[in-house]
């Protein structure tokens, strides 16, 4: 595949850099909005829309946008795209906008999309921004998905809202549930790269805490080098 | 006086920012590997939640509710707070340099905790008035760090512990986390 093509960028968001799986970025919608697969994959789509909507706007403002004020810059942009979708969540489709609530206005500062910016739209142009976004939205609502079906399943043996077994432990639908998921899914990833690669024993955590949100700053760093040697 | 400390004892212990809301999440994870700067963390997010959910209360109040704009929330409390951080940080450089030495390094990080946006948000959410919402961040940053610190106490205390190696790193911290979530359900019986 060429790189920077359409279908790369989406091969990349999805499989290569997904999101929440590899680069464990957003971490508080993922972890928060997952009590079932319908929110999750509700709370996917709309960064997924947003995320294209600001690549594609900061892809066509970059040679605009002065250096020294790109982080603002960014963050108003991103910022009003998420106003526009929250009203129009609001409007059409009310249920999710209620069920997401406070967690929609805090896309703003999901470090995916600044990440994704500074990053990558800064550097490339609309259109392979546009598609970059796309990927690492889908990357994030497949991640989302996954989760929200298993916590739903055990939680409440359901899958998006289809009676499959009577019962289940409501933990997993609460708070700590969501911590356990997540715990089994990273440690199941860390068993597959072991098998692959023995030597690959897991660091203790200098890569996550790069991921944080806070630290966007220090992983867009991680991802400018990444995405240095790629363009 | 007794609703201001409902609200505060609410956001510090039952409704915990970290353990049952999920925001402030990153730091939790990123910065609790020690007990000092865990302890570093805590102090700088409660100086700068409590200023800046008085400074959102205000401007909500003064200037959103009264221009009949509140549509652009979200907008003008991000800028407000990144804009606050900056300035704190630049005061408190000049000013109290022993204060920016111990916290300065924390400041930066902390824009982009979704805590600080949460908390401006769940404010008006919630129609709380200019004390309240003061009360309400301080309250939410002071338990945000109590799990901070619980939680680098109980990782300096793993670090010696025989841990499955796909557990190492991550999924340890992830579950200690979801049983702290637990532990802090008991709070619930509170109000």
């Amino acid at each position: 595949m060429k790189a920077n093509s359409p279908l790369e960028r989406l091969y990349n968001g999805i499989i290569k850099e997904n999101p929440t799986f590899v680069l464990m970025l957003g971490m508080c919608p993922t972890l928060a909005v997952t009590t079932s697969a319908k929110n999750g994959f509700g709370m996917g789509m709309t960064t997924m829309v947003i995320l294209a909507l600001s690549n594609l706007m900061i892809s066509m403002l970059r040679k605009m946008i002065p250096d020294s004020v790109r982080m603002p810059a960014y963050i108003v942009v991103v910022a009003s795209f998420v106003t526009i979708v929250q009203f129009l969540l609001q409007g059409f489709i009310p249920s999710l906008y209620d069920s997401l609530g406070i967690y929609i206005p805090l896309i703003v500062v999901n470090c995916i999309i600044l990440g994704r910016a500074e990053a990558y739209a800064s550097k490339n142009g609309p259109v392979s921004s546009l598609f970059d976004g796309i990927g690492m939205g889908l990357g994030f609502t497949v991640g989302l998905t996954s989760i929200g079906i298993v916590r739903e399943l055990i939680g409440s043996g359901k899958i998006f809202g289809m009676t499959v077994f009577n019962g289940g432990a409501t933990i997993f639908i609460l708070a700590p549930g969501a911590f356990f998921v997540l715990a089994m899914l990273v440690a199941l990833q860390n068993r597959v790269k072991m098998k692959k690669d023995p030597a690959a024993a897991p660091k203790a955590c200098d890569e996550s805490l790069c991921a944080g949100c806070t630290n966007h700053m220090c992983a867009s760093k991680k991802n400018a080098e990444k995405g240095g040697t790629q363009s | 006086m007794r609703e201001l400390l409902m609200i505060a004892v609410g956001s510090a212990l039952v409704n915990n920012v970290v353990l049952s809301q999920f925001l402030g999440l990153c730091p939790f994870l990123g910065v609790s590997k020690k007990m000092d700067t865990a302890a570093g963390m805590g102090a700088a997010v409660i100086f700068v939640l409590t200023i800046s959910s008085f400074c959102t209360s205000l401007i909500y109040k003064f200037v959103l509710v009264t221009t009949g704009m509140e549509y652009m929330q979200t907008i003008v409390f991000i800028l407000v707070i990144a804009a606050l951080v900056q300035l704190v940080e630049m005061f408190l450089k000049k000013t109290m340099p022993a204060l920016y030495k111990s916290l300065g390094v924390y400041l930066p990080l902390i824009t982009t905790n979704c805590a600080v946006l949460g908390v401006a948000l769940l404010n008006v959410q919630n129609n709380y008035g200019i004390l309240e919402g003061t009360v309400n961040g301080f309250a939410t940053a002071v338990g945000f760090t109590i799990s901070i610190v619980l939680m680098a106490g109980l990782r300096e205390k793993i670090e010696y512990n025989d841990i499955p190696k796909p557990f190492r790193g991550m999924p340890i911290v992830l579950l200690t986390a979801g049983l702290m979530s637990i532990a802090f359900f008991g709070f619930s019986g509170m109000i």
